[in-house]
């Protein structure tokens, strides 16, 4: 009896642990995924400004009170505007941007096709 | 080989022009911010504590009347808040305006230090311990000031008063 309370005690503080763990892995991966707005080229995660510390309260608040990852980009993309997610969605202002990499891949197929026709000739 | 050269000359050409105008449609916007994105929305609701008498209020319970209230941003440590300090006071003496503060990341000391040295603009004052409220409010630092009329942000200011935001700001409010 004894030993199966241990266990069950060391089963709830393992699990415990790993739904904290949880939300504070989601915590740094919501934050890396923000824009530091008025630092340069950094995310909320990398820096240290006042406004980056207190959008990391904010993300930790809100998961805290249940929101999804996605609730709290929408929660700030309407505060913010697309610009501080890092990972925009696709959509008409985007598109040249998603499709880019793309464009030259093919681009780069072409000058390959044609460098080995052109050798073949 | 001419016909070589010349597909190579093309899709040079090709690229410098994708490049032209990548760089031209990415560099032709600024996208530092743009304000505007909050202009005409609904003001966020949300409670904070209140500077003097430490009692709990919402955002409903201060932007109740309709009547043009302008919502400053603003905090003892930040230099150019002492700069635009002049303004809020030739804002309260203007007729119906409202002037909210937010106290941003402040010590409770260093802002009644400050109020008592450079005179208390304001109606109401509400604290922000942790900037959340600012962020409730797409602000970016301070100082920021918010007019709001009908519960709806009509104008925001990112930095500190000057002479011409002050005059529009009095036609505005008109």
């Amino acid at each position: 009896m004894k030993m199966l309370r241990f266990l069950l005690v060391i089963f709830l503080a393992f699990n415990l642990n790993v739904s904290k763990a949880d939300n504070e892995n989601l915590e740094i991966k919501i934050t890396k995924n923000l824009r530091c707005l008025i630092c340069q080229g950094q995310s909320v995660y990398d820096s240290d400004s006042e406004f980056a510390n207190s959008l990391k309260t904010l993300v930790k608040q809100k998961l805290n009170d249940g929101f999804e990852e996605k609730e709290i980009y929408e929660f700030l993309k309407n505060k913010y505007g697309e610009w501080i997610l890092y990972d925009t969605k696709f959509n008409k202002n985007t598109y040249f941007l998603w499709l880019l990499p793309l464009l030259m891949f093919l681009m780069g197929g072409v000058i390959l096709l044609k460098l080995f026709i052109l050798r073949k000739n | 080989m001419k016909v070589k050269f010349f597909s190579l000359f093309l899709f040079l050409i090709l690229i410098l022009i994708l490049i032209f105008l990548t760089f031209f449609k990415g560099l032709n916007k600024s996208n530092i911010y743009s304000p505007d994105n909050i202009i005409e929305k609904k003001i966020p609701s949300f409670s904070g504590r209140q500077f003097y008498n430490n009692m709990n209020i919402t955002s409903e319970e201060i932007f109740n009347e309709e009547k043009f209230y302008l919502m400053n941003i603003w905090a003892s440590w930040c230099v150019p808040c002492r700069e635009e300090h002049s303004f809020l006071m030739k804002f309260k003496k203007l007729d119906g305006l409202e002037i909210i503060g937010l106290n941003y990341k402040d010590k409770n000391e260093n802002a009644k230090t400050f109020l008592n040295e450079l005179k208390d603009p304001y109606d109401l004052i509400i604290v922000d311990r942790d900037g959340t409220i600012a962020i409730e409010w797409g602000a970016y630092g301070v100082p920021e000031t918010f007019l709001i009329y009908d519960k709806k942000i009509v104008k925001k200011i990112i930095g500190p008063l000057n002479d011409d935001l002050f005059f529009e700001i009095k036609d505005l409010i008109k």
